[in-house]
């Protein structure tokens, strides 16, 4: 193999580049059709399934209609209702209980996993596979299966085995005060895994060099996560609870299958009180209100994202 | 590289022509004067339920050569049938209960079939209480009435026989409820008795009872609605509950009971008693496979109160909005010929009821006369040979269930009110220190500003 060793030429000065005028014609031949063409079934889908329901969420928050009659504009009613709705405020405490409860549990657990899961020389990828077995499962199935673990009865899956060690019977789904941890056990068992596998990718970029600097200054592992791997995964951690936060505010599933919002509304959410705006009441719903609340819903967290995203900055880029 | 783009470019166009056809949608009726109309068998059904359905819309067929029928699972439930209403995604021809019948018809939102239901030899025949369900302002019959029901109370017979109790004499007081309930908790470890509380059948139950006790939920005064839910019938309602729960631990553990949850459970042996429609036993054997022999039913307690009654319901045929007049005829023809000629015509009970039994379907649950009670009581007579339920095990109901007196559902935002009871059951079945008053105080503000409202 030969090096070339002499110095790069210096660069040619370009000649003044002659704006070509941009018709019609230079756009087709340029291939600016085909790249329509080849656009265009992903804008119709978008547009059909995406942005045009999304404009039409806009719209109806100001209508008052059922779906097959004409709809009526009502100004800022729909808003007005929500606002003084009592049920929304409980819903929105519910919400930002199972999203502390879920930071608690689904948001420092992934990242022990993986870190651990990093550690580990041998069967990396069985322990990877099993922590991402319950994010294959459909998530209604799971639902259903743990449903059947929460049997509230002392014959219950879980109740039996902790009657073995003298506790219980617990009444899982069956109290108010239980009902909302039950679901998030439920939710970070179903999701960790995914998280899981986005940190265990995020940690093979961290440099080997790294460790073995910290190692020979005796660094405990403690010491190595702390100053080395958690500073190396700040973005993808930044990221990751952006997320959570979204994806807890939007939680539907748990409380719908589950308990269907009770015992006595202690798990509605805020997604599923849109529901039962739009749903629960078989005589046509107040889709008004189920839109005007989802649309304040988008806002406030895309508000949230932004302050989010800005206040963090100077931390990720550093 | 040119011919492969142009490829490119065709397959493209051709692919997003396939996917806009195939979102347009098909006529009901086509030139040829044939009609297709979408009709609604129950989803879960057992074989023998669905073999017994589709004989009958061969027989339909066969009678009607210019009518094709397709069959489509559907049952109403409060929280996905306004989806599928404004979705579009009904069948033609489907079911809902007398609460929802007028606002339906109100709104619009289904088919003017009056004109062909006039028709029908047996229109002005319906008991007029229970046709109202189906009219419009106009008095004009938009919805068809065709099955009526009173609540009653369902128990199995094991568990009874289990915990010491006689299958024959089942409890004809709510104290005896009461005791009953303690005795199968203590003795067999399952739920004495267990109470729907959600999906707003909560509301349905617990306005049940309070019927039961002598309460109304509502008063209506012309056009005016008052909420009557805090009242001491209601008080007693829930307390009664409240020392079942805590006093006496003899509801069992779940407390968040719908109807396919609790069907399910009691079939399953798992429930001592339970209060649901009279007819309710088809359902438990066609889509929870209950053994007959441990079913039993009996009349719903009432108390000494005057006012106390019996809830009762029902089931109106309706046809969608969106069918067309070719559309309409045939589907009020199903109805007749599906729903309606078994309850009025000799030769059309015999075959519903013969189609059935030789699919192992039920024949002869109990069910109150949608017309009056010398039809219903001959079409009993018509089909007595086919009759597969056991009906010696229902007779603590049927020997009673034209004695008891029969209350209509409320009227007014019917199913919004049921959703606002169903947290109140279940705060007094899931917090010992629920306070009811509190609760009923509350519950009756927020009934009445729906019905103002609305």
């Amino acid at each position: 193999m030969i090096l070339d060793t002499r110095p790069a030429a210096p660069p040619r000065p370009s000649p003044p580049r002659r704006r070509r005028r941009r018709t019609p014609r230079t756009w087709v031949r340029g291939g600016g059709l085909t790249t329509l063409v080849f656009l265009l079934p992903m804008l119709v889908v978008f547009t059909l399934f995406s942005w045009l329901p999304i404009g039409q969420a806009v719209v109806m928050s100001f209508q008052e209609t059922n779906l097959v009659s004409a709809a009526t504009f009502v100004g800022l009613d729909n808003f007005r209702d929500v606002l003084s709705d009592p049920l929304l405020w409980t819903a929105v405490g519910n919400t930002l209980w199972f999203a502390l409860l879920a930071l608690l549990f689904g948001y420092p657990l992934p990242l022990l996993a993986a870190v651990l899961m990093s550690e580990v020389r041998r069967f990396r990828g069985v322990y990877s596979a099993l922590a991402y077995l319950p994010v294959v499962i459909p998530p209604v199935v799971a639902v259903l299966l743990w449903k059947f673990f929460y049997d509230a009865s002392p014959t219950g899956v879980f109740n039996t085995l902790l009657g073995a060690v003298g506790i219980g019977p617990v009444p899982w789904l069956q109290d108010a005060g239980i009902a909302m941890p039950a679901l998030v056990i439920e939710a970070t068992w179903a999701a960790a895994g995914g998280t899981v596998i986005i940190y265990l990718a995020a940690l093979t970029g961290v440099a080997p060099e790294l460790y073995e600097a910290a190692e020979i200054d005796g660094a405990s592992v403690w010491r190595k996560v702390w100053h080395v791997t958690l500073p190396r995964l700040r973005g993808v951690l930044l990221v990751t609870f952006i997320l959570q936060i979204i994806g807890t505010a939007q939680v539907f599933l748990e409380p719908f299958l589950f308990t269907g919002g009770g015992p006595a509304n202690s798990t509605t959410t805020i997604l599923l009180l849109i529901y039962n705006y739009a749903f629960a009441n078989s005589l046509g719903g107040d889709y008004g209100a189920a839109t005007a609340l989802s649309i304040m819903l988008a806002a406030v967290l895309a508000i949230f994202s932004v302050i989010y995203f800005r206040v963090t900055r100077a931390w990720s880029a550093s | 590289m040119r011919s492969s783009k142009s490829i490119a470019l065709l397959a493209t166009f051709a692919t997003v022509a396939i996917a806009l056809t195939a979102c347009s949608s098909a006529a009901d009726a086509g030139d040829d004067g044939r009609v297709t109309v979408k009709v609604s068998i129950d989803p879960g059904l057992e074989k023998g339920a669905v073999d017994a359905f589709n004989d009958r819309v061969e027989q339909f067929e066969k009678a009607n050569p210019k009518i094709d029928l397709e069959v489509q699972e559907y049952n109403w439930a409060a929280t996905t049938f306004t989806a599928q209403l404004a979705g579009g995604t009904l069948p033609n021809v489907f079911t809902v209960p007398f609460t929802d019948g007028r606002g339906l018809v109100e709104r619009k939102q289904v088919a003017d079939i009056s004109a062909q239901v006039a028709e029908l030899p047996y229109a002005k025949d319906f008991n007029p209480n229970i046709a109202e369900a189906g009219m419009s302002p106009e008095a004009k019959m938009w919805a068809v009435p065709i099955a009526a029901y009173g609540q009653a109370l369902h128990y199995n017979r094991a568990l009874f026989t289990q915990a010491g109790l006689d299958p024959n004499d089942p409890p004809s007081t709510w104290d005896e409820v009461r005791t009953a309930a303690r005795q199968i908790a203590q003795r067999t470890g399952q739920a004495g008795y267990a109470q729907m509380t959600s999906g707003n059948t909560g509301g349905w139950i617990l306005t049940t009872v309070d019927y039961a006790y002598g309460g109304r939920t509502e008063r209506v005064t012309g056009d005016k609605a008052e909420a009557t839910i805090d009242t001491p019938e209601m008080a007693s309602v829930l307390k009664d509950m409240k020392d079942m729960r805590w006093s006496d631990n003899s509801m069992g553990a779940n407390f968040l009971y719908d109807w396919g949850t609790i069907n399910q459970d009691f079939a399953a042996g798992r429930i001592g008693m339970y209060v649901s429609g009279g007819g309710n036993y088809g359902q438990l054997v066609t889509q929870n496979g209950i053994k007959a022999a441990d079913y039993g039913v009996t009349a719903l307690p009432l108390t000494d109160d005057k006012n106390a009654g019996v809830l009762g319901g029902g089931t109106l045929a309706v046809v969608s909005a969106n069918s067309d007049d070719a559309t309409k005829a045939a589907a009020v023809k199903w109805i007749d010929f599906y729903y309606m000629e078994k309850l009025t015509d000799h030769d059309a009970a015999v075959q519903d009821a013969k189609t059935l039994a030789e699919s192992n379907a039920p024949v002869g649950s109990p069910a109150l006369p949608v017309f009056d009670k010398a039809t219903y009581d001959k079409t009993l007579e018509w089909t007595a040979e086919y009759v597969n339920v056991p009906l010696k095990q229902m007779t603590p109901y049927t020997d009673n269930m034209f004695d008891q007196p029969l209350l209509t559902e409320p009227s007014r935002s019917t199913q919004e009110v049921y959703a606002l009871l169903d947290p109140v059951v279940q705060t007094v079945l899931t917090d010992r220190a629920a306070d009811i008053k509190s609760l009923l105080a509350k519950a009756e503000a927020d009934a009445q500003a729906l019905l103002d409202r609305n």
